[in-house]
């Protein structure tokens, strides 16, 4: 077992390698100029190359060959604008935002606990609700109520996110105002942060009044971002439920004499959830992707809004920076996913 | 090879046949088609249903009406016609997203058809552009793409073919992997039939099922990656009637104008759900096996 995870780590090496190779190549490779991008067609040239200069694109991109036959050194030649970022990745150095000046990592630091709350309590509905809904059609196969399971279901991953965290915005904060429109906290609640996750911390410091405050705020955002990963795990649940449902054991468990509750509770879902829960981990990368629009759309102080107001100031930086984060924490939830399903399921081979 | 041609074409057709009946039989497929040539048709016939000029656009004495007998779906703040614009907006979703997906099928299955067929260090260089591809979720490496090329509509169709690419080059590998050992390529083989012959006639046409399951279902995730990217303001610019633009312009206010968002927003959600509904339906006719899925 140990040698199959660090197989599997080594085998992450490749991949990441080339996601900082591919996000390299699409900031710098790609013909235009970042700096015209940056300032703007109208900008003064002596300005774009203060920029240029600053940003270290006066280089050459891979290997600084001229300076290296000048000066007879060879690590001249890692004078590039290549190995200067892979030099700063490999120090956790992502740069620094060209407006505020503060490092990316700082940023992301400070943000990341927002969205990891908004997309633990996202997966934390899909869940709750879909597991039993999917069982529930599939105990039910191909009677009304199972099709209009299914077809809600199917109509979640239809939804574009934006405009579903807008009408419920629209309905639950402006016309019923059952819930706060947007932010995390209403302003003037005292709360110390211990995680960052501040439902956690409301909790773990006695704060009633706010974590209550702090949930209010979630569950819109929670609604909009997690109902595309429902409709999965319905729809995975309730497959995986059929499949299970017609095996020989639970046929014994049924034959046994054992109420319908137990053949289902204990002999088919705890069977049927194996692949469920995988579904449940490759979401995680929906939610990421989804928290862009999520927080848009919710003023959520977390990792999807900074990276839209990066997007919107053209703050390379942070694009950068952002988004090379989120493919690195995906690649890894999958892998620990991959993990846990071989730790759960004795079946599955190391090799 | 001994079989007479007629033979065969009978036995083709019969199989075509069995699986139309079985398309026409299936209810919610035949919604989702319903739905789906509805939006075409509306689409295509837009400019005869109400003709659109982007430039004359506007009457500012009609500025912000709700939805009434003569603006159905209301106007937004220049006064323009939400009616229209959604109208003409599918144009714009239904074009973007079926190009984006047919350059991404046709580009990733030709590079996952050679990957599985050719093996070796093509094969190792091509696993490892899907995985790099793939670890980038949802549209974020769209986003990281158009937010260097500038935002546009091309760059966003650019964008989301990319990200489309490594799906159609796993899928077909992985099927191509599987047929490369059945029985009738190998005596293909063993009868000394071209390697051309043998891609593009037996493993190619015996791959087709999956990506046209995978096609279906990927226009309905282009058509929202197409409105995300508008949305964020990376895709169509204005004053482009692009159904994910219409809804940023309609945010800024829709708690006085709800109707410029919501109208635009059923439409990308139907044309999806049309998508998906086919989609579904195309996957049980052709692949029973996945019919639980």
């Amino acid at each position: 077992m140990t040698g199959y995870i660090v197989r599997r780590l080594l085998g992450l090496i490749p991949v990441l390698f080339g996601v900082t190779l591919l996000i390299f190549a699409i900031t710098r490779v790609i013909p235009g100029d970042p700096a015209v991008a940056m300032l703007g067609q109208r900008s003064s040239p002596e300005l774009r190359e203060r920029l240029r200069a600053d940003l270290g694109l006066d280089r050459p991109l891979w290997f600084n060959v001229e300076q290296a036959s000048e000066t007879g050194s060879i690590g001249a030649l890692f004078d590039s604008q290549y190995f200067d970022y892979m030099g700063g990745l490999l120090s956790g150095d992502l740069g620094r935002s060209i407006y505020t000046r503060i490092p990316v990592r700082e940023s992301l630091s400070n943000r990341f606990p927002a969205t990891l709350e908004l997309t633990l309590i996202a997966m934390f509905f899909a869940v709750l609700i879909g597991v039993p809904a999917g069982v529930w059609a599939a105990l039910r196969r191909g009677s009304l109520a199972d099709t209009a399971v299914m077809t809600i279901a199917l109509s979640g991953v239809s939804f574009p996110v934006f405009w579903l965290a807008i009408i419920l915005i629209y309905i639950f904060a402006v016309n019923l105002g059952w819930f706060p429109p947007s932010g995390r906290l209403t302003p003037g609640i005292p709360l110390q942060p211990i995680t960052g996750l501040y439902l956690l911390d409301s909790l773990l410091r006695g704060n009633f009044t706010a974590a209550w405050d702090v949930l209010r705020h979630l569950i819109l955002p929670a609604i909009a971002l997690g109902t595309i990963p429902l409709a999965i795990v319905v729809r995975m649940t309730r497959s995986s439920m059929l499949e299970v449902l017609g095996q020989d054991y639970v046929r014994t468990a049924r034959a046994k004499g054992l109420g319908e509750r137990s053949v289902v509770n204990k002999h088919a879902l705890r069977n049927a959830l194996l692949p469920v829960v995988t579904v449940i981990g490759l979401s995680f990368g929906t939610l990421l992707s989804g928290a862009i629009l999520t927080e848009t759309v919710f003023s959520w102080p977390g990792i999807g809004r900074w990276v839209y107001d990066a997007i919107a100031m053209r703050d390379y930086p942070v694009i950068q920076g952002g988004v090379l984060f989120v493919a690195f924490l995906f690649v890894l939830v999958n892998l620990l996913v991959d993990l846990t399903y071989s730790l759960i399921d004795p079946r599955i081979q190391y090799s | 090879m001994t079989v007479p041609a007629a033979a065969a074409d009978s036995g083709r057709r019969s199989a075509f046949r069995d699986r139309a009946r079985r398309f026409l039989r299936h209810p919610t497929g035949m919604i989702g088609m319903v739905i789906i040539v509805f939006f075409i048709t509306v689409s295509l016939l837009a400019p005869v249903i109400r003709p659109y000029d982007a430039a004359r656009d506007r009457n500012l004495r009609a500025r912000l009406t709700p939805p009434n007998a003569e603006y159905i779906f209301g106007t937004d703040e220049l006064g323009r016609d939400i009616f229209t614009r959604v109208l003409h907006g599918g144009r714009i979703s239904l074009r973007v997203g079926v190009i984006a997906v047919g350059v991404a099928v046709v580009i990733g299955t030709l590079l996952g058809l050679f990957a599985g067929f050719f093996g070796g260090w093509i094969d190792t260089i091509a696993v490892w552009l899907i995985d790099i591809l793939l670890a980038f979720p949802g549209i974020l490496l769209a986003i990281a793409i158009v937010a260097t090329l500038g935002p546009s509509l091309t760059n966003a169709l650019i964008a989301i073919s990319i990200t489309q690419i490594p799906v159609y080059m796993r899928l077909t590998r992985s099927v191509v992997l599987s047929i490369k050992e059945s029985e009738y390529v190998q005596s293909a083989r063993a009868l000394g039939a071209a390697r051309n012959r043998l891609i593009f006639r037996h493993v190619l046409p015996n791959s087709l099922s999956p990506i046209i399951v995978q096609l279906t279902l990927s226009i309905g995730v282009a058509i929202l990656d197409v409105a995300a990217l508008g949305f964020l303001g990376l895709g169509a610019q204005p004053p482009n009637p692009e159904w994910g633009l219409m809804i940023r312009d309609g945010f800024a206010q829709f708690v006085r104008a709800p109707w410029l968002s919501i109208f635009p927003g059923i439409a990308i959600f139907l044309s999806v759900v049309g998508f998906n509904l086919l989609g579904d339906a195309v996957r049980d006719v052709l692949d029973p096996r996945l019919r639980n899925l």
